[in-house]
């Protein structure tokens, strides 16, 4: 077996490690579903990981840092570093689709792709985001603002339930 | 002035700008009109102190590599060690909250510049700028977008509201214009490729703020005498209450943590 396969088996394993580390914000998401890690360096014993925040005052950076430290710890990794990087910034597209399927079952509307909205003019019509209860597109912006910074609160017309939406970002 | 110099006082003055309006934003904490604008002045002051935080993290490397190369500075003590002459914050942002009016227009006024400066700051020749700048737009744009349509709801709103986005122009306006009066570090930074020409930036603000005061019903103010002097340090009476709150923990139990 050469370096190439044995760094990228390395990966694999470390990626599914990493599956397990949750938002501590939005915990159905891991720190893979969510897209804030950018790179994994194994080098032995040591591996560096690198991050990105989902907003710059993200308050569960330093917590996700340290969790992915613990857990990695724990799978028996000696020396881990984790690395914050702000470029490229993190963007709603990274997050995968089985991120956004479980978002859903958690009752939290998914991001929609960045190039069907994110036109933030202020005098343009609001994008369609979907309620995650009953799927209807009859839905109403209450705040653009939720309870995290990636979240922004909606009603739905239809079923009247309110919901969150993770914010196209 | 020196590269460095200039680099380092160019990235504390947006670090100061964003810090003193993540604070100011955060007195309305459990204060806000509405349970939903509460959360969302505080979203956005939260927003700012991340930015912020990017800001001085930047400087105190910048610091440390031209000094003893040690790690002295941090941000903490960039934020809280500092005096008052020492911030490098406009007058803007200082301002008191005032009603939930002045709050909003001061935010428009201030995020409508920040979206051109962080625009702009995208072609900068300095790369971690470039990344805290590309990061924190993203964000700026949700609070233009915000204040923008705030401040055309309470100007063509009720008369109550419009008599108080009157007297909110009235307040603020003046602190506008230092926004594109460069100082000595902004024009050096500017001519060093890193920095941002910001008396570039002053006719689309206009243009921008014009739209939104049109359709808000709100007169633009003619002509007026404008404050400046925060970006060198000399601040208005506010900027020092500010700091006594901010910094008192760090005060009076030096090198605290918890």
């Amino acid at each position: 077996m050469n370096a190439i396969t044995d760094d990228t088996n390395e990966i694999g394993k470390i990626r599914s490690i990493l599956e397990q580390v949750n938002d501590p914000e939005v915990p159905v998401l891991s720190v893979i579903d969510l897209g804030i890690v950018r790179e994994i360096k194994p080098s032995g014993e040591e591996i560096e990981i690198i991050i990105t925040p989902t907003y710059s005052g993200c308050p569960a950076m330093d917590v996700i840092s340290l969790n992915i430290k613990m857990a990695l710890l724990a799978e028996g990794y000696k020396k881990v570093t984790v690395k914050n990087v702000l470029s490229p910034a993190w963007t709603t597209d990274w997050m995968t689709e089985r991120g956004k399927q479980k978002l859903k079952e958690y009752g939290i509307a998914p991001p929609n792709i960045k190039q069907q909205v994110c036109n933030h003019e202020e005098f343009e019509a609001d994008e369609a985001v979907q309620c995650p209860h009953c799927n209807s597109y009859h839905t109403q912006r209450v705040s653009e603002f939720g309870s995290t910074a990636c979240k922004a609160l909606y009603k739905c017309l239809d079923c009247k339930e309110p919901f969150d939406y993770f914010k196209c970002h | 002035m020196l590269k460095q110099q200039s680099l380092i006082d160019f990235t504390l003055h947006h670090a100061d700008n964003t810090l003193i309006l993540a604070q100011r934003n955060a007195e309305w904490c459990g204060h806000g009109p509405i349970l939903e604008q509460d959360i969302a002045i505080t979203n956005i002051s939260l927003d700012l102190l991340g930015q912020a935080r990017n800001f001085y993290q930047y400087a105190a490397q910048l610091l440390n590599e031209g000094e003893t190369g040690g790690d002295t500075v941090t941000e903490d003590t960039l934020a809280y060690h500092r005096t008052e002459r020492e911030f490098k914050n406009c007058l803007l942002v200082e301002q008191p909250n005032g009603d939930w009016g002045q709050t909003i227009l001061r935010q428009f006024l201030f995020s409508t510049y920040q979206y051109l400066l962080y625009t702009a700051l995208q072609k900068s020749n300095d790369e971690q700028l470039v990344a805290i700048a590309a990061k924190g737009l993203k964000e700026t744009t949700y609070h233009r977008r915000w204040s923008s349509e705030w401040v055309i709801r309470l100007g063509d709103g009720t008369e109550e509201s419009r008599e108080r986005m009157l007297h909110a122009i009235e307040e603020l306006w003046m602190y506008s214009g230092e926004l594109f009066m460069p100082a000595e570090y902004e024009i050096s930074a500017a001519e060093k490729g890193f920095g941002v020409d910001v008396s570039s930036l002053k006719n689309e603000w206009m243009q921008k703020v014009n739209a939104v005061f049109e359709e808000a019903t709100l007169p633009v103010p003619e002509k007026t005498f404008f404050q400046k002097g925060g970006k060198e340090g000399k601040h208005t009476e506010h900027l020092g209450y500010i700091l006594t709150e901010l910094q008192y923990m760090q005060k009076t139990y030096p090198g605290a943590e918890w």
